[in-house]
């Protein structure tokens, strides 16, 4: 059975339907992304699952017992808040204590958990510090202790590294992967970026305006997307998007399985750029960004702009014509309402 | 207009000086003028420099009971405030917290109570404290006193406590803090500033509050306002003592006044000046 | 229990301030309408609108209208205009500008009493007081402030007073202009006076409406420095409404005019309260 369910769980502040119909089964040590654009109503679900919000109808399972109406504080989770939360009239060891403290937990055993948990973080230099006299990514850490502490069933996490820089989002990313495989909790992490998606999560959910678009591992979503949205929404850049009626030269490729209004997708990588004409269909240059590791060509074909990558450095400028291969076994066909056709030669 | 230039920077400086010791030049004439011996006081032309003399500070201590009428502000000043504070903090942290629909006209009303004019009262608030035997006295003064500042004292509460990220106390929340607790634990400790500054705002308003203090006492519950206004009939020469007792009555308020200007605003104006 | 738990918490302010509101409220609509001495207090009969027509036709009424209008317009016009003026100055960085801020807002501090004594006898009187030093340093005849010119006189007082406050608002409001704004001003090449006009004024518009809605407030309500150094006098030259009707309650004992007199009061400042607590209701979230 299940760590956690969520059954048809619905969220709706007064006409306004924040969540339609969410169901869910979470396994224990599992680590959950929800992803999606601004509004799908991820940090509500989250907010749900944690009672700080109440759930409208359905019905929330946390390891076999009915949680739906229990406050916050007798489920057994902990949270990590975006903007961590910190008490900041506590210092770091009683902002970290203080759940135990008021579970009543003996003296010495609160010390000893801190201590540890302290350990595993970096933090022990700054137990007695206050919130005020740390960094952003020292806070943000003390969030997370204040979380381990706890040891609850599941950890909660809304958009922890929204607020960091670039460069120490990507180390407290790692970070945190390191530390759930450590700690091997139950984890569901909100995120609105993708990398942070695919490269934490066990399995990742794609919402969007309140219903769930696909479940799946990173990988499952990024080579057998079940629609458009979750096709574009995974993968940087984005899935080139083709509508067939546009590029009949591109729909032969597909041998004509794609509906006349529909599209066929193809990411980035999946398209070769050719100097000139001869191979593949003809375009025009429209745009180059050389990042270094990779090349993205912006290509207009017959009006439409393609976006290829590759590792080698190009010489090809703004305007040159060129030449687009598409390789047919791994596109990705999608009907008029878009949903995938069964792909073509998808990887195994 | 940064980057200003040597002339206008002077000019700035010396046109802010000039302003400001204009400005306070009656308050700083009236802080000589109480170390002065009658005769000095009303030296023509006036004296700047001189030897200064405590004489007329305990002459002020020993004709007009000055002590009771300086406790008797005090005692108005500061049951008033607490009595405010008592009454106004549940109802601002009710409307913090648990925010309905009719919070919003519920605050709005409490603060147009405030501004009616205290002469639309006088009538009736007098005749009351007539019938009920109050003129006069303490508690009389204690309960207008209350009453004019709770508007006040509730807005900047609520405030206050709408200044605590709500995230803060979702994390109480998860971790296990039941209502009572979030209060005692995260909740007070976070707004014992705004409770200061708007206890020491009602302080002010209190202490120097002269409308009901002429209107409602005269000789037992009588507060420092009303001992001043005693001064204003002539009985030869007295500047000096009245400037000792008005300095007496106005330091501590004027001092509390510098260490409280932020809160003043927000108070006085209901926030409606950011 | 946490339905009903708001509702307790906000109880005690909500219903004491609904007294406070209603009570006095009530008995001065009643009075208004009755004969009511209280020199002869137990019957009341009802008299009409016999305190309203007697309030109105009062010798004094027109000219504590006139007054009140004076004092407040005055005391207004004197505190913004300078007010912005000095917020202005203070607004960059200069040495000792901590302590000038600290002197120019002393005097609203002040108890209303000593402000008013203070200047009665230490800066008026015309024979001791500094402004007689000042005039006569001039080679001018010093003035007798409070008999010549007691509307002046207590205009002078009370400006004096309110000053500080609004000088502390304008401060406040300019604090939160936007650097970014200015910037971009200059980069297009306004000058100090357009940026001034075009920038500075609009954003200091909300401060003046609500330094204008609170002072006439509070204003309206000077009695004070009026009882303490005028008396209402010579005549009625220095008498305003509330005064005139603290004379009518409590000099003359008349409560049914007094009371009369202090319905045109309210309505007064309810028309003003409207306009301020829309502006402070766009505050609030």
């Amino acid at each position: 059975m299940a760590y956690l369910q969520l059954k048809h769980i619905t969220k709706s502040f007064g006409d306004a339907h924040i969540i339609k119909g969410v169901d869910l089964q979470i396994q224990k040590g599992e680590f959950i992304v929800f992803v999606g654009p601004s509004g799908c109503g991820k940090s509500t679900l989250l907010r749900l699952i944690a009672g700080l919000e109440p759930i409208t109808s359905g019905q929330l399972m946390l390891d076999g017992a009915d949680i739906t109406r229990l406050p916050s504080g007798k489920r057994d989770l902990a949270m990590v808040f975006q903007s961590y939360a910190l008490y900041p009239h506590m210092s770091v060891f009683d902002n970290m204590s203080f759940a135990l403290k008021l579970a009543k937990v003996p003296k010495a055993e609160i010390r000893q958990k801190v201590e540890r948990a302290a350990e595993q973080l970096n933090l022990t230099a700054y137990l007695q510090r206050t919130p005020r006299e740390l960094s952003g990514g020292q806070r943000q850490r003390v969030a997370i202790g204040r979380a381990i502490v706890r040891a609850p069933k599941v950890f909660l996490f809304d958009e922890p590294l929204s607020n960091l820089d670039a460069a120490l989002r990507g180390n407290t990313r790692v970070e945190i992967h390191k530390l759930h495989k450590a700690l091997g909790a139950t984890t569901i992490y909100v995120t609105h970026d993708q990398v942070e998606a695919m490269t934490l999560a066990d399995r990742v959910v794609v919402l969007k305006d309140g219903l769930i678009e696909q479940v799946g591992s990173p990988l499952e979503l990024y080579d057998r997307p079940a629609n458009r949205f979750v096709a574009q929404f995974i993968g940087m850049p984005s899935m080139n998007m083709l509508p067939a009626k546009a590029l009949a030269s591109v729909t032969r490729l597909a041998g004509g399985r794609v509906p006349p209004n529909g599209f066929v997708g193809v990411r980035p990588e999946g398209l070769r750029v050719h100097p000139g004409v001869g191979v593949g269909v003809p375009g025009r240059v429209d745009l180059v960004e050389a990042l270094g590791s990779d090349t993205l060509i912006h290509v207009d074909v017959e009006g439409t702009t393609m976006v290829a990558r590759q590792n080698e450095r190009t010489a090809l400028r703004i305007g040159d014509t060129v030449g687009v291969e598409i390789d047919p076994n791994v596109l990705h066909l999608f009907n008029q309402d878009g949903q995938t056709l069964a792909a073509q030669g998808s990887p195994a | 207009m940064p980057n200003e230039n040597h002339l206008a920077h002077m000019a700035r400086t010396l046109g802010a000086w000039f302003a400001a010791l204009l400005l306070f030049f009656p308050l700083g004439w009236l802080f000589l003028t109480a170390f002065k011996t009658e005769l000095q006081a009303i030296h023509v032309p006036p004296l700047f420099v001189f030897e200064p003399t405590l004489d007329n500070f305990s002459e002020v201590q020993r004709r007009s009971d000055y002590l009771l009428y300086a406790r008797n502000s005090l005692i108005t000043s500061v049951v008033s405030t607490v009595l405010g504070l008592l009454i106004a903090a549940p109802a601002a942290y009710s409307m913090a917290f648990f925010r309905t629909r009719r919070t919003r006209d519920i605050l709005m009303w409490m603060l147009s109570t405030k501004m009616m004019p205290a002469v639309g009262a006088l009538v009736p608030i007098y005749v009351l404290a007539q019938m009920a035997g109050m003129l006069d006295s303490l508690s009389a003064l204690i309960i207008v006193f209350t009453l004019s500042n709770l508007p006040i004292m509730v807005w900047m509460l609520y405030s206050n406590y709408k200044d605590i990220p709500p995230e803060i106390l979702e994390a109480a929340r998860m971790d296990g803090a039941s209502l009572w607790t979030e209060f005692r634990h995260v909740v007070m400790p976070l707004s014992v500033g705004g409770m200061a500054s708007t206890g020491l705002l009602c302080l002010v308003l209190s202490w120097n509050e002269a409308f009901w203090a002429l209107n409602l006492t005269s000789a037992k519950a009588g507060t420092l306002a009303t001992l001043i206004a005693s001064y204003s009939s002539p009985e030869g020469l007295f500047w000096a003592k009245l400037s000792a007792a008005s300095l007496l009555a106005i330091a501590p308020i004027v001092v509390f006044g510098w260490f409280s200007q932020k809160q003043l605003v927000q108070g006085l104006t209901f926030g409606a000046v950011k | 229990m946490t339905r009903l738990m708001p509702r307790a918490l906000m109880a005690p302010a909500v219903v004491t301030l609904f007294l406070w509101m209603i009570v006095p409220l009530a008995m001065t609509l009643y009075f208004s309408f009755v004969n009511y001495n209280l020199m002869q207090p137990g019957e009341h009969p009802f008299a009409g609108i016999d305190n309203f027509h007697y309030f109105v036709t009062d010798p004094d009424f027109w000219a504590a209208v006139s007054n009140t209008l004076l004092l407040i317009g005055s005391v207004i016009l004197i505190t913004l205009v300078f007010g912005v003026l000095l917020a202005l100055l203070v607004n960059e960085p200069f040495p000792g500008r901590g302590i000038v801020r600290v002197l120019l807002i002393s005097p609203f501090f002040v108890m209303p009493t000593v402000n008013a004594l203070l200047w009665k006898h230490m800066m008026m009187n015309p024979i001791y007081g500094i402004l007689a030093d000042v005039w006569r340093a001039f080679g001018a005849q010093p003035v007798d402030w409070l008999t010549d010119f007691p509307l002046l006189s207590v205009i002078i007082m009370v400006s004096w007073q309110w000053l500080p406050f609004a000088v502390l608002i304008f401060i406040t409001s300019l604090q939160s202009l936007d650097r970014e704004q200015i910037e971009a001003a200059r980069m297009d090449g306004a000058t100090g006076v357009q940026r001034f006009f075009y920038l500075v004024i609009p954003h200091l518009a909300r401060a003046v409406a609500v330094v204008v809605m609170i002072e006439m407030i509070y204003l309206l309500s000077v009695f004070a420095e009026i009882a303490i150094t005028t008396n209402g006098g010579p005549g009625n030259a220095s008498t305003n409404l509330t005064y005139m009707i603290f004379k009518q309650s409590l000099l003359n004992f008349d409560v049914g005019v007094a009371s009369a007199g202090a319905l045109f009061a309210v309505i007064l400042a309810n028309i003003v309260a409207v306009f301020l607590i829309r502006i402070i209701g766009k505050n609030l979230d």
